[in-house]
């Protein structure tokens, strides 16, 4: 049956198999983006002692699917000052920078849509170009509150990076390579977050800057910007920009389990562990990160603008500068680099 | 296939660097520059270098073209004006422009050799096919041109301390967050309880 499968399979002409390949890690992403928006609500909910969605479907669990009808049936504004090309662009570049990510993700031992060299730099070339969908929203409304969001946006995004870049430099150190897959294999022994915990760490408060989370969400900042960069919005452009930043934040969780969480291996490899497939285990831990993300959110209070650009440059940029170097130097003292 | 895709990219590339220069609004110019760095990463895909492709999306589409946009946007641009400019900037553009054909003309017509066999035997470099060209290009930078590479980078560092020192400025009566002494300090040295009697004040 499975043979004969795979033999069907390979006699497929190779576009059809592109397009299938693509289609099944894009559409369980949608559907997964769709319920970390109700696992967002129902977290935060009963962090704050609330309900949160109940009413749609069982659990409320169908509410992420009346919102997303909801804003398809809504007309869609554009403001007459706009930019038209460049305000309907970036959500558009917002969502498609936020998928194309995914390609190089590896789900398991050898499950993964495109293995190439260089995997780290991919997915960190694409996560630094999610800022231009922000600047170009923010720009092209023609609004003072989506402006000002716009600019917050670059400045936080270009800021958190360079400590991004730093952190992945450290692990690449560990690893000697830039294939996502050999960064998960070289992990089989010890998870990194263990020997580069504090690198782990700012990694993922990076992490929460980098997709405009809580506490650093001040592109959006909806008590001071009346919503941010995409006020202008609305109907499936402000979908498209809603779905691009929960989608960014499964990937960054994805990218936190695949350089320090160990990707899809078990924990240790012993028997009840192992029995359980690697796919699920990577999106456990993705889901652990998740919450992190929420939890994050509903403890934490907005960061101040300058605190925010203090912690990037003085606080994160030096000490992962520093641990570059200590980590380097402790590889090669005692021998241990790779190759 | 691949020279379909090479003709797709070129084809786009030289269509947005017109378009750089020729685009009324110079926010569109920024974003054609983007699409041109974009088509430029696609074309060293082609070739095999991917190391080189991401590390030009990275530092400039991801940063230095970012920092432009930033700057670009934050301008209140008068079109007249540019107008102006363009004649008078006309000749020294394409004087640059001259040279650098010439220069082109020049590296086609004494067939380039590439930094590997210029190299020559100084060491020994393996086949490619054993090595991914990001370790190639490690061990290129850090033996060969090892000098060459430590000079740019203190370029760089010389760059950035000067971008520091051009902007600092420290100005009188401007009150700072000290986070050092927010913390030091003790809860008695700031709170006191007190009894206020009823209508009598502090």
């Amino acid at each position: 049956m499975f043979e004969t499968l795979a033999q069907l399979w390979d006699q497929l002409p190779l576009i059809i198999r592109i397009v299938a390949s693509i289609l099944v890690i894009a559409v369980p992403l949608l559907i997964g983006m769709a319920m970390l928006t109700y696992f967002e609500r129902k977290v935060m909910a009963a962090m704050q002692l609330r309900q949160g969605p109940a009413m749609v479907g069982p659990f409320g669990l169908l509410q992420p699917f009346a919102d997303g009808l909801k804003l398809l049936g809504k007309e869609t504004v554009i403001p007459a000052g706009a930019n038209r090309v460049v305000f309907v662009a970036a959500p558009m570049l917002t969502f498609l920078l936020a998928l194309v990510a995914w390609a190089v993700i590896p789900f398991g031992a050898g499950l993964v849509l495109a293995d190439i060299n260089v995997g780290v730099l991919y997915l960190f070339a694409i996560s630094s170009l999610g800022v231009y969908g922000i600047i170009m929203a923010g720009w092209a409304s023609n609004s003072k509150y989506a402006f000002l969001g716009g600019l917050r946006a670059a400045a936080q995004m270009v800021s958190y990076e360079v400590s991004i870049g730093l952190v992945i430099i450290t692990v690449l150190l560990c690893v000697g390579s830039l294939n996502l897959s050999k960064i998960v294999e070289a992990q089989k022994t010890v998870w990194f977050f263990i020997p580069l915990f504090p690198m782990f760490i700012i990694f993922f408060i990076s992490a929460l800057a980098e997709t405009n989370r809580a506490p650093f969400d001040l592109p959006e900042g909806e008590s001071e910007l009346s919503g941010g960069f995409n006020v202008e919005y609305s109907s499936m452009t402000f979908a498209l920009f809603f779905l691009g930043e929960y989608i960014n934040m499964i990937l960054m969780s994805a990218m936190t389990s695949v350089l320090f969480l160990g990707g899809w291996l078990p924990p240790l490899d012993i028997a009840p562990l192992n029995w359980i497939p690697g796919p699920l285990w990577f999106i456990f831990k993705i889901c652990f990160c998740l919450f992190c993300f929420i939890w994050v959110r509903a403890t934490l209070p907005r960061y101040r603008y300058d605190q925010l650009m203090r912690l990037g440059w003085k606080v994160f940029l030096p000490f992962s500068l520093i641990w570059v170097v200590l980590t380097a130097g402790v590889l090669v003292y005692f021998d241990l680099l790779p190759n | 296939m691949v020279n379909i895709a090479f003709f797709v990219f070129a084809a786009i590339l030289l269509a947005s660097a017109v378009r750089v220069i020729t685009a009324k609004n110079p926010v569109h110019s920024v974003l054609f520059l983007i699409l041109a760095f974009f088509s430029a990463a696609a074309l060293f895909v082609l070739i095999g270098a991917e190391f080189v492709a991401m590390i030009l999306v990275i530092v400039y589409v991801g940063a230095v073209a970012v920092l432009f946009l930033f700057v670009v946007m934050m301008l209140d641009i008068n079109f007249q004006e540019l107008r102006q400019g363009f004649l008078r900037y006309l000749p020294v553009g394409l004087v640059v422009g001259a040279i650098l054909i010439v220069e082109l003309g020049f590296l086609a017509a004494t067939q380039l050799v590439g930094p590997i066999e210029a190299a020559g035997s100084a060491s020994a470099i393996p086949p490619a096919s054993e090595l991914t060209n990001t370790q190639a290009i490690g061990h290129i930078l850090y033996t060969d041109y090892v000098y060459a590479f430590q000079a740019s980078g203190l370029i760089l560092l010389v760059a950035m301390i000067g971008a520091i020192v051009l902007t600092l400025r420290s100005r009188k009566g401007v009150r700072r967050q000290q986070i050092g002494q927010q913390l030091d300090r003790k809860r008695d040295e700031v709170v006191a309880l007190r009894k206020v009697p009823t209508r009598g004040g502090v």
